[in-house]
């Protein structure tokens, strides 16, 4: 199996936090300044993604592992339905912001737009599981189609 | 002329889907047709010297910040179309390499017969 | 009337026709990659900062899905076009639909200034104004993403989890049957 050079892992080991930070931050804020959980979640999806490329599939299942992104999948879906359903049944209408209709916070701040950041929190969730779980399984297929233990983007001969 | 430049690019795609042979050439024109897409919905909102919609905290939301700023709503669809777009792109990858694990080649000519 | 956005759309208008000229599938990948990222750049220079962060990253992780799609296959064997009869049938089409879309620009209003600007009581003018007092929130996009139009986003949501869903069903399945791995 060819190893990725040593400079690639160090620079990504240096690197994935930030870019796992900077989504968070993304995601977080997505109310106030640009940004927002489509985004969000592409960003920390990519960072599973780099350390997926520079690391290896074993080592980015160590920080995400399958059984733990399949649920993360379904529960950011699920959650955001939930917080729409939330508006139904107390507010009268899908998708009330009941949070913020009844704690109206002064503007600008973190914690003043009701259920937009958790909404954004969840499909963020939602997005990073799905991007992440697609990616890993087409590194899976590679190893079923072509037989070896191959799994990172360096090129291989089919069959 | 804006307009026009994006429908070429819009044409461009569906010329390269329509023509091309290998799948993954018809996967990235079915790309390119949504860039050229989202790019025109975009388009369409934009306002001569505009401000972004994001309220800053120097004008709170008035008159001259709604006569002054893009329209927010075909921004709100692009940035969904877009991440959707790369769903369907990986679900479009996925039929394409089943198809070349079922048949040894992206190449639509060779694929006719119906298999397993 | 050559500006920076002119520009950048004759580039991505480039990019495109060399993704679709070349028979190498690496370049062509890489030349969407930079149409993307055109379009990233022109939304920005329409004032859409929110649009203008979600290209760069998706480009990315579309380069990583398609070369992982092309990568040690054989792919430089087939031919880069069809016969002549298809080709010309779809340059007619082609340019008949764009004579038709010429047309239908037109009727549109002019470049830079939006439906909002024209009708009196449109609902992208009521979201501007009314955004931020009735959700608190400063990014009038995702007020209008998550609370004015939450129905459209959380359809969206189910579409990209029914691709997501496909996709993994359509690269599991074999990946199962064919060779029992763990045990």
């Amino acid at each position: 199996m060819k190893e990725t050079s040593t400079i690639v892992k160090t620079i990504s080991r240096c690197v994935v936090g930030f870019i796992f930070l900077y989504g968070l931050y993304i995601v977080c804020y997505g109310h106030l300044t640009p940004g927002g959980g489509f985004t969000g979640g592409v960003i920390l999806a990519s960072a599973f993604v780099l350390e997926m490329l520079a690391w290896g599939k074993e080592e980015a299942l160590k920080s995400l592992p399958f059984r733990l992104a399949k649920p993360f999948d379904s529960a950011g879906a699920l959650a955001f339905l939930v917080l729409g359903l939330l508006g139904l049944l107390l507010g009268g209408d899908f998708f009330v912001n009941v949070i913020q209709k009844a704690y109206p916070g002064k503007p600008f701040s973190l914690f003043n737009a009701g259920i937009i950041p958790l909404c954004n929190i969840a499909i963020a969730i939602k997005v990073c599981a799905s991007l992440f779980l697609v990616i890993l399984v087409l590194s899976v297929l590679r190893v079923a189609a072509g037989g070896g233990t191959e799994d990172d983007l360096t090129t291989q001969e089919e069959e | 002329m804006h307009y026009f430049l994006c429908l070429l690019l819009l044409m461009v795609g569906l010329f390269g889907a329509l023509t091309q042979k290998n799948l993954i050439k018809i996967i990235l024109s079915v790309a390119i047709i949504e860039h050229a897409v989202n790019t025109f919905l975009i388009m369409v909102g934009y306002r001569h010297d505009g401000t972004a919609p994001i309220v800053d905290r120097a004008q709170v939301a008035g008159s001259s910040f709604a006569s002054g700023a893009v329209d927010p709503l075909p921004q709100a669809m692009v940035l969904t179309a877009i991440v959707i777009s790369l769903g369907v792109l990986a679900l479009m990858v996925a039929v394409a390499m089943r198809l070349y694990h079922t048949y040894g080649t992206y190449d639509i000519t060779e694929i006719r017969k119906l298999r397993g | 009337m050559i500006n920076l956005l002119t520009l950048v759309l004759i580039f991505m208008i480039i990019g495109a026709i060399i993704s679709i000229w070349t028979t190498d599938l690496l370049s062509a990948i890489i030349a969407v990659g930079a149409v993307g990222f055109g379009s990233s750049v022109v939304f920005l220079l329409l004032r859409a900062p929110d649009v203008a962060l979600a290209p760069v990253v998706v480009e990315v992780l579309m380069l990583v899905i398609l070369i992982r799609a092309t990568v040690g296959r054989d792919v430089h064997t087939i031919g880069s076009a069809r016969e002549i009869f298809g080709l010309s049938v779809a340059a007619v089409l082609v340019l008949l639909l764009l004579a038709f879309a010429v047309h239908a620009i037109g009727g549109l209003p002019e470049f830079g200034e939006p439906v909002m600007a024209r009708v009196a009581d449109a609902p992208a003018s009521y979201y501007l104004e009314n955004g931020l007092s009735q959700t608190g929130s400063a990014n009038i996009v995702t007020a209008v993403l998550l609370d004015f139009r939450g129905y459209d986003t959380l359809g969206e949501a189910t579409v990209l989890f029914g691709a997501i869903l496909g996709a993994m069903t359509l690269l599991r399945r074999k990946s199962r049957t064919d060779k029992p791995r763990q045990e």
